[in-house]
């Protein structure tokens, strides 16, 4: 048997290594808390001769997504990673990217957005990013984002999608924690992944005019274009998870992933890490009698419209765990999986919002409201469970009660 | 180098979309012609992204990316650093000029922290402002390179500022090359880009891009209002390498004395953005405040080159 290498390493440094594994040869990038390790990682990996990459030291990450668009466009393989309002910062770019058709990989560590400043985890970023064209993949371990950044280059410049790839991945939950990942062998990666192509480059025998002004009358195929990549994207990623099993080995779902759903009554969907914690609350609820399950999303876009129809169809209740919110609206998720299960079984499908800005998601909670709602007792809109008032907000909320009184609100 | 001796290949294709008299179109013929084939376009936001004409027609003759207002020096970044790899790789025999194609707009305001970002870290492409002075693409609003006193569609007085000089900010980065161009001296703008291609790192050239429609002068006379811009003062043509400034063309003509600096009246007269300062009546105040600035400017000019002189021959005298 041959030596695995093993390594107990953060989150951060995990995507380093699967920017480096791809062979990724251009990488530009701006720091920002908490993707600042992998940026660190990536030029330790250059200066020490261990990856053969120039690395841009950019001085924006709008510059980061433009300088990647560049070296993409001239036919090299590239990486980026990002953050919060890093990845806002960039957005205008992430729409330039996928319309002129470039695969690329880019790392997002799911982070709140200010003000107040918050440094910790929710998905409103990434989630505000959904309708740019990009490919949104969560993980939900250390080892799974070392993988999915290995597959998403896979998906990314696969003939039938030519679409850039977000890999998504909890601020300090996953990024900054250590976990022991086994570094994938080199050489079955190679077999894995083909050397960088696409669809087009900037080609001096061929010169062609990339982006140009585009008229109504060619403007919607090139979006219609973009939409059957996304449907192509759907088979393409879970062929992808299959033959990454078998070719380099290890698994974690395709577009989505389930625990316990086989004889399951009930069931929780969440992303990230945070479907660790609804695993704990899925025992906890069987322990209880409850057959409950989970179906962890993978990817979010493309959506898994047909799995969650199949999964979910017969059951007596779905709650989705949301860690990002529309507002006037509701839960991001909820949204999603409401439309994909909508005229498919009468099953209600509940919304708990909680875990923003990095705070605590108690499995018990979660349970709670999950027996609630078998009970028939849970209102069919968002709740956010965790939301408490404290001293301070009892401070805002008088000021707030006289300035109204001041400006005759009633 | 004479005009007779420019390349015959046409880079610059017909059937652009350009205004009659485009300031933008004439500079990017010099420079492709300069330049050659082994170059890869990058077009910011600007007139240029229109004029080359709609998907998937195009008047540029060479590999062209357009990309987003604020990205000139960055999007330019990632494509000398590709290239670099493709050389490495053999996949490239040789490494082809990266080329940088913008606006004022794109260059003074909304792209200058990319390129700003670029030029510190000597990023190596050439990237080119065809300064129309203006936001012309969008129909002439006022930019960081308006000059004072100019009419734009949201300074309908004149503007109340004095324009940014993004070139001095250049030569202040300490990149290897700066340079100035006019679209009255081809000559010496065509030696400036087959310089600047020899040249590694970043490299800055500014064309005056005097443009019809927005400066309000007839099409045909484009490199007229070019000339007269050097002749007066309002544009002055130069390069800087190795920590010095070489003045060129027109504007060394005026310093060295052979020729003499014209009143700026007759540049503001030849358009009709500063019809204001002549109309209803004349606004002596705003004039002479240009006129003077200008006459500053040059008195330093023709005095430090007068001292030099002086030194030379000081220095050249046979000893006694
Ligand atoms: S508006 Fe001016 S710069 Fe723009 S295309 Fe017309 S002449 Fe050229």
């Amino acid at each position: 048997m041959e030596e695995k290498m093993r390594l107990v390493e953060t989150g951060n440094h995990v995507a380093a290594w699967g920017a480096r594994l791809a062979r990724a040869e251009v990488v530009s990038a701006y720091p920002i808390t908490p993707q600042t390790q992998v940026i660190e990682e990536i030029s330790r990996f250059i200066d020490e001769g261990e990856m053969d990459c120039s690395y841009i030291p950019v001085e924006s990450e709008h510059s980061a997504m433009a300088a990647m668009i560049g070296a993409v466009a001239m036919g090299v393989r590239s990486f980026s990673a990002t953050s919060s309002h890093g990845l806002a910062y960039m957005h205008e770019l992430l729409h330039w990217a996928s319309n002129i058709r470039l695969p690329m990989v880019m790392v997002n560590v799911n982070r709140a957005l200010g003000p107040g400043w918050n440094i910790w985890c929710d998905h409103q970023d990434s989630l505000a990013a959904r309708d740019t064209g990009w490919i949104q993949l969560y993980c939900s371990t250390h080892q799974e984002i070392l993988d999915t950044i290995i597959q998403a280059y896979r998906v990314s410049e696969d003939p039938k999608v030519i679409l850039p790839v977000m890999v998504c991945y909890d601020a300090f939950i996953m990024s900054h924690t250590y976990m022991q990942v086994e570094i994938r062998d080199q050489e079955a990666v190679d077999r894995f992944l083909p050397p960088f192509r696409s669809l087009w480059k900037l080609d001096l025998d061929y010169p062609f005019t990339h982006g140009s002004v585009i008229y109504p009358d060619d403007y919607e195929e090139v979006r219609f274009s973009i939409h059957q990549a996304m449907e192509n994207a759907r088979r393409v990623i879970v062929e992808a998870a299959e033959e990454f099993r078998e070719v380099v080995g290890g698994y974690h779902g395709g577009l989505v992933e389930t625990y316990r759903m086989e004889d399951a009554e009930c069931a929780l969907v969440a992303m990230g890490a945070v479907a660790s914690e609804c695993r704990v609350t899925v025992d906890f609820l069987r322990e209880r009698g409850h057959r409950c399950g989970l179906v962890r999303v993978r990817c979010y876009r493309p959506f898994p419209v047909d799995e969650l129809r199949g999964l979910l169809e017969r059951l007596q209740a779905v709650m989705v765990v949301d860690r990002g919110f529309s507002f006037g609206m509701e839960g991001a998720l909820y949204s999603e999986v409401k439309a994909a299960v909508y005229g498919h079984g009468d099953r209600p499908v509940y919304d708990l919002v909680t875990g923003l800005g990095g705070r605590d998601v108690p499995y018990d909670v979660i349970a709670e409201n999950m027996e609630a709602a078998l009970r028939g007792e849970l209102p069919a809109e968002s709740r956010w469970p965790t939301v408490r008032l404290n001293e301070h907000h009892e401070l805002v909320k008088r000021s707030l009660e006289e300035y109204w009184k001041r400006e005759g609100v009633r | 180098m004479r005009l007779r001796d420019f390349p015959e290949e046409e880079l610059f294709l017909q059937g652009s979309a350009a205004c009659q008299g485009c300031p933008g179109s004439a500079a990017l013929r010099v420079a492709f012609k300069a330049l050659g084939k082994n170059t890869i376009l990058a077009v910011i936001a600007s007139c240029t992204s229109v004029l080359q004409s709609p998907y998937p027609a195009s008047a540029l003759g060479l590999p062209t990316l357009n990309m987003a207002f604020a990205t000139g020096g960055a999007v330019a970044s990632g494509m000398t650093a590709a290239a670099d790899r493709l050389v490495k790789n053999g996949r490239f025999s040789e490494k082809p000029t990266i080329l940088v194609w913008a606006g004022d707009g794109g260059t003074y305001d909304i792209g200058i922290q990319a390129l700003s970002g670029a030029a510190e870290r000597n990023a190596d492409f050439i990237y080119v402002c065809y300064n129309n002075e203006a936001y012309s693409n969008t129909g002439t609003q006022r930019s960081g390179a308006t000059p004072y006193a100019a009419w734009t569609t949201n300074t309908t007085r004149g503007k109340g500022e004095w324009r940014k000089d993004v070139a001095q900010i250049m030569v202040a980065h300490g990149i290897p090359y700066v340079a100035t161009a006019s679209l009255a001296y081809p000559t010496d703008m065509f030696r400036k880009f087959a310089k600047a291609r020899e040249i590694r790192g970043t490299r800055y050239i500014e064309i005056q891009a005097p443009c019809p429609p927005g400066w309000k002068f007839p099409s045909s006379h484009t490199i007229k209002v070019a000339r007269l811009a050097v002749q007066t003062g309002m544009w002055m043509l130069y390069e800087h390498e190795g920590g010095r400034t070489t003045y060129t063309a027109g504007t060394q003509r005026i310093i060295q004395g052979q020729a003499k600096l014209a009143p700026v009246e007759e540049y503001l007269r030849a358009q009709g953005r500063f019809r204001h300062l002549f109309e209803p009546e004349r606004d002596e105040k705003r004039i002479a405040e240009i006129q003077n600035r200008i006459a500053n400017i040059f008195e330093t000019l023709q005095f430090t080159h007068k001292m030099k002189e002086h030194i030379m021959d000081i220095e050249m005298a046979p000893p006694r």
